[in-house]
């Protein structure tokens, strides 16, 4: 870095993978985000952390350019996310979102490939989502892990370097969970960039580098899971506590 | 792209024809139809064809309709319900590829439709057709799906996953026979018969018993085809609201 004083902050050599700058989003009279920043880092995980309806879900479609910030700036790579070079830098599994039931996995897979201009193999693209075993398997018939895996498997076919989950483990067992997990983590270790929504305070813990608490449209705290537990006995008292002060406060 | 587009098409081939709620009634519906009316009332003549060439024509047009309205209908609605359009518009596959797909899956089921009906007509009722007429009739049939994809389309963007098949169901077979196409549109009631007039599967019919060297005389066959026209055009509009209201609650 340069010792001299700069007018502006510095603007990075490589653009980060996401950024949110001071972003508001109303949807008519609720606000889903109020001045809100978040940035993620190559190379890691980051957990953004919150109840139900803290606003971690329009933070993911705006980075996803699925909507327009009403203020604030949204940027992929340094650039818009509609931008068609980030549809290929980045994959995304939304919540709750469905395939056809009546297509095998190794179709979706086939087909989701097809969009990009360098997928993985096929191979590659079971072993990462631990599909082996199911590729002739229809989607409508798997289990709930399963179904989970399978659009891990969609997010990432296009070897994406920046990976956008929302929620992807609710509603699986502990086994599911984890079996997730370890794809989630087997990527990162490949030095790409991972933006994970959650409201499991475990989940973040196990597979975060740095976690950002949203509470309300508003961010909370931000930093490393230790940094985050403080002086708390569990990420879970820490994150009580913080969003008990925030109640007192309204 | 155009290997996107193809195996778009193949996919969603594939995931309709092992639908059996889809792809049994679209395809034997129509000819279970034709079996008991076409056949059995055969012989007896109507205008200038055989009562069952005449039947080849409307129940041709029946298929070809239902083949269009389900295929997009219901599918688009459920596939919106799922979060599946969504989730494609966070990769970067082209959107034509989506309504490419659809367009190509109804024709192709329509085709399957329309040459079992003639197999159908052909085999069990004694029709003959010259080779001219069969290529004719098949031609319109299958361009005139292309106002009925519009149509549910439209339909698609307008219901929910789970009211598309009911409301589909209601406003296709009620109109199937309001048109004409279950029985010949001179058997039903006069006032029916100008109904008609303002329905789109009539005009189909009618360019369909043309091409067969049917249909009733009191109308040109432009009147017909801008009708069609017409329709298509209202229903695309109909159709852009919709997706412009999704695409409003979806991505503000």
């Amino acid at each position: 870095m340069s010792a001299l004083p700069l007018p502006f902050p510095t603007i990075p050599d490589t653009p980060l993978p996401a950024h949110l700058g001071r972003v508001t989003k109303t949807y008519g009279r609720v606000t889903a985000l109020r001045d809100f920043t978040l940035s993620i880092q190559p190379g890691e995980l980051l957990a953004l952390l919150g109840a139900n309806g803290a606003g971690k879900t329009t933070a993911v479609r705006l980075l996803l350019g699925l909507g327009k910030p009403d203020s604030g700036m949204v940027r992929v790579f340094g650039a818009d996310p509609r931008d068609a070079v980030n549809r290929v830098r980045t994959g995304a599994m939304l919540q709750a979102a469905q395939v056809p039931e009546t297509l095998r996995v190794r179709e979706h897979i086939h087909l989701f490939s097809s969009y990009y201009p360098k997928p993985l193999s096929m191979d590659e693209i079971l072993d990462a989502a631990g599909l082996h075993g199911l590729e002739e398997r229809k989607f409508g018939g798997l289990s709930g892990g399963q179904k989970q895996r399978v659009l891990f498997a969609l997010a990432i076919c296009g070897n994406p370097d920046l990976l956008i989950l929302d929620e992807p483990t609710v509603g699986l067992d502990v086994e599911a969970r984890r079996a997730l997990w370890r794809q989630i983590r087997a990527f990162v270790a490949r030095g790409k960039s991972v933006l994970l929504t959650t409201h499991y305070l475990a989940e973040a813990e196990a597979l975060a580098n740095r976690i950002a608490v949203i509470h309300r449209g508003e961010m909370l705290a931000e930093g490393t899971p230790a940094e985050i537990k403080g002086n708390a006995a569990s990420l879970e008292d820490a994150f009580v506590a913080m969003t008990e002060d925030r109640e007192g406060e309204v | 792209m155009l290997r996107i587009h193809l195996l778009e098409i193949k996919y969603e081939f594939l995931k309709l024809l092992r639908t059996p709620a889809y792809s049994l009634p679209t395809i034997l519906f129509p000819i279970l139809f034709y079996l008991f009316f076409g056949v059995a009332m055969g012989q007896r003549q109507i205008g200038s064809v055989t009562m069952a060439a005449y039947m080849v024509a409307t129940y041709g047009a029946f298929g070809v309709i239902g083949a269009s309205l389900f295929g997009f209908g219901v599918t688009v609605a459920l596939e919106r319900g799922q979060g599946l359009l969504e989730a494609k518009r966070t990769t970067p596959m082209p959107i034509s590829a989506y309504f490419v797909a659809k367009i190509a899956m109804a024709m192709i089921f329509s085709a399957a439709v329309v040459l079992g009906l003639m197999a159908t007509g052909i085999l069990a009722a004694g029709v003959t057709l010259t080779l001219g007429q069969g290529l004719r009739l098949f031609a319109v049939l299958i361009a005139g799906s292309s106002t009925f994809c519009a149509f549910g389309l439209a339909l698609g963007y307008f219901t929910s996953e789970k009211s598309a098949v009911p409301l589909v169901n209601l406003i296709y077979l009620p109109l199937s026979f309001l048109s004409g196409l279950w029985v010949p549109i001179a058997f039903l009631p006069k006032p029916l018969q100008t109904l008609a007039f303002f329905l789109p599967p009539y005009h189909l019919s009618q360019l369909a018993l043309r091409a067969i060297g049917g249909g009733r005389p009191s109308l040109a066959t432009s009147t017909h085809v801008l009708a069609l026209v017409a329709s298509t055009a209202l229903f695309i509009a109909l159709a852009y609201l919709g997706y412009r209201r999704d695409e409003g609650k979806r991505f503000a």
